[in-house]
């Protein structure tokens, strides 16, 4: 079984976000880099389905030359192969085309991403490379069996979930508790220092959409603090007026 | 030129973030000198349908193929599409969840449109197309510029308020075909809450974190829930430990939640939760450590322990009633 796992270079997810160059940057100082979490929770199940069912795994990310440390830690946790697209992650369609036009021709039999990146936070780029490989794509899966060439998938919808069957290829956006996330073990990290990272051109494409600014929310005012439930409520009912 | 909204039903009834989606739509309209049209899929009841118009739709289409009462990703964005086409729309609108998102995403490819998601206010149209949207989780803002002649917009929820003076109209029923190609992924069932008020469309959300100590303790939430029309949350522990269902953990590996009104009680307020529950009007914390990080992000406060505030807050409430 073939296994591609697409996976972002964010910010750590305790990381204070602001910005640079009249708000039109990241400031990166100070800021540690992962892999997404859902990302993450989708490379774990890699793991597992590989440890399953034989295969290979490859994982690739769309990105600079600042995103190969995390490229390595996927490797560690246990990809055969990783491959980075050289190219500035323009928006959700510019990625999309890239991931479709990397995995056209490599008959992978599952690719997995996750439910939505943690920076942009747009769910959408399974949903694009689905459109763009004519395959199904399912997002967001919390559970997900192979099983004689179909997958068997819980997808979550509002207040529950819902079971899927469908057959392989397909693309899924992940999410918890599809996995328990797999930290690299001393061997992993070892191993993947000589495991192949290729560097591939992207191809050319626009995209669509564009950040302007980014702007930070206004800072809370600081909490009132009461003794007991009768001055809540009134607060509530007086202050806030949603009783 | 128009815009058409793409409305998301549950359990037969019109989702309320699919009315706020109409009503932003309305909005835009207006900027735009345009008419909004709407459009639903499968089962609908009828009576839903006064409040669409009311909340601002100018037509109301409805495709009841009875293979799209669930959400079958692929049948839907086909259906989309072709009503897209038909209706000469230039832009759609949809309520952001986890069915709009995954539907829109096609719909981007298919209609070779822009797509912004996580939407949370009308377009600035003086230059070009741009619109406001919440990344990171919450912790910022994006000013996004759409340069692609077609647009969709999926909206954040309790961003835009459902209008109500708009006129009651009557529904055209539309007959598309959908191919069979589009239901290769087979939904063979579902567990659901009934009844249960859906988390990411509530007004009011009632959480509990691991402070609360084991399962059993949750009665108390579920009555203060249920004195205030509320949603269950909790945190991610919660879930992990098995002590509550996973589509009630909020935060950032979970579910967004942006009520008017979020309590949270014994929950210590990790980066991670308050990732999901940043976009709320106000929040009350319940928590019985005065240096739990959740007082920082939150309006209004109690010191105490829970086993002894819930109840009363509780009784408090229904003596209001
Ligand atoms: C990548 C990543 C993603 C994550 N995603 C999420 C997420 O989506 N959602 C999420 O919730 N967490 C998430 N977490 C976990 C998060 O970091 C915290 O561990 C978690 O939120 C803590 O849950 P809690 O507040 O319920 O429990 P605890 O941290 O154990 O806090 C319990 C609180 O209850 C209070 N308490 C105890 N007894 C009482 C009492 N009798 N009365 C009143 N108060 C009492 C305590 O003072 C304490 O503040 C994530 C972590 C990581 C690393
Ligand atoms: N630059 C990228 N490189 C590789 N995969 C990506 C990239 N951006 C997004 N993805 C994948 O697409 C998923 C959804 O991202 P998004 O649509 O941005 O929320 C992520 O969880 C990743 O699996």
């Amino acid at each position: 079984m073939k296994i591609l796992v697409c996976i972002t270079h964010v910010p750590d997810t305790t990381s204070k976000i602001q910005f640079t160059d009249n708000n039109t940057k990241l400031d990166k100082n100070g800021v540690q880099f992962i892999i997404g979490p859902y990302d993450d929770y989708a490379l774990a199940r890699a793991v597992e389905l590989k440890a399953e069912n034989n295969g290979s795994i490859t994982v690739l990310n769309v990105g600079e030359a600042e995103t190969e440390p995390t490229l390595r830690k996927a490797l560690a946790i246990g990809a055969d192969e990783a491959v980075r697209i050289n190219a500035f992650p323009k928006d959700a369609h510019f990625v999309a085309k890239q991931i479709a036009a990397f995995s056209k021709d490599n008959g992978y039999d599952l690719i997995l991403m996750g439910r939505e990146s943690i920076d942009f936070n747009g769910g959408m780029v399974h949903g694009m490379v689905g459109e763009l490989l004519g395959m199904p794509s399912i997002s967001p899966v919390m559970k997900l069996e192979i099983e004689g060439g179909k997958g068997k998938l819980s997808r979550e919808i509002e207040g529950g979930k819902e079971f899927i069957e469908v057959d392989l290829p397909f693309v899924a956006g992940c999410q918890e508790p599809i996995a328990e996330w797999k930290i690299p073990n001393m061997r992993g990290i070892m191993s993947a220092r000589t495991k192949p990272l290729t560097v591939k051109d992207p191809v050319e494409d626009s995209a669509p959409t564009a950040v302007k600014s980014y702007e930070l929310p206004p800072a809370k005012g600081a909490v009132k603090l009461v003794d007991n439930v009768d001055q809540l409520v009134d607060l509530l009912k007086n202050d806030a007026k949603i009783l | 030129m128009s815009i058409l909204v793409y409305i998301e039903q549950d359990q037969g009834k019109i989702k309320s973030s699919s009315l706020e989606a109409v009503s932003y739509a309305a909005g835009l309209a207006q900027l735009q000198g345009v008419k909004v049209n709407v459009i639903g899929l499968g089962s609908i009841a009828s009576d839903g349908w006064d409040q669409v118009g009311l909340a601002g739709a100018n037509a109301i289409f409805h495709l009841e193929d009875k293979r799209l009462d669930q959400g079958v990703i692929q049948a839907h964005a086909d259906a989309i599409a072709q009503v897209f086409d038909k209706v000469g729309a230039s832009i759609l609108v949809l309520a952001k969840s986890s069915l709009g998102d995954a539907v829109a995403a096609r719909l981007a490819i298919k209609l070779d449109a822009g797509l912004v998601s996580n939407v949370v206010g009308l377009p600035d149209l003086s230059n070009g197309f741009v619109v406001r949207r919440s990344i990171f989780t919450g912790k910022a803002f994006a000013e996004t510029a759409i340069s692609a002649d077609k647009k969709i917009l999926a909206v954040k929820k309790n961003i835009y308020p459902i209008k109500t003076d708009g006129e009651v109209i009557k529904v055209e029923s539309l007959d598309l075909t959908i191919s069979d190609e589009n239901f290769v992924a087979k939904i063979t069932g579902a567990e659901k809450a009934e009844g249960e008020i859906l988390l990411p469309e509530a007004d009011v959300v009632v959480s509990g974190g691991r402070g609360l100590k084991g399962p059993e303790n949750w009665g108390m939430i579920e009555e203060l829930a249920d004195s205030l029309h509320a949603a269950k949350g909790c945190s991610k522990p919660v879930s992990d430990l098995g002590w509550r269902p996973h589509h009630e953990h909020v935060g950032q590996t979970g579910v967004k939640v942006a009520p008017t009104l979020y309590i949270a009680i014994a929950i210590s307020g990790a980066i991670q939760h308050l990732a999901g529950v940043n976009a709320s009007k106000y929040i009350v914390v319940i928590n019985n450590d005065p240096d739990a990080p959740f007082f920082k992000a939150a309006d209004y406060g109690i010191v105490g322990d829970a086993f002894d505030v819930v109840p009363k807050l509780t009784q408090a409430i229904k003596a209001l009633k």
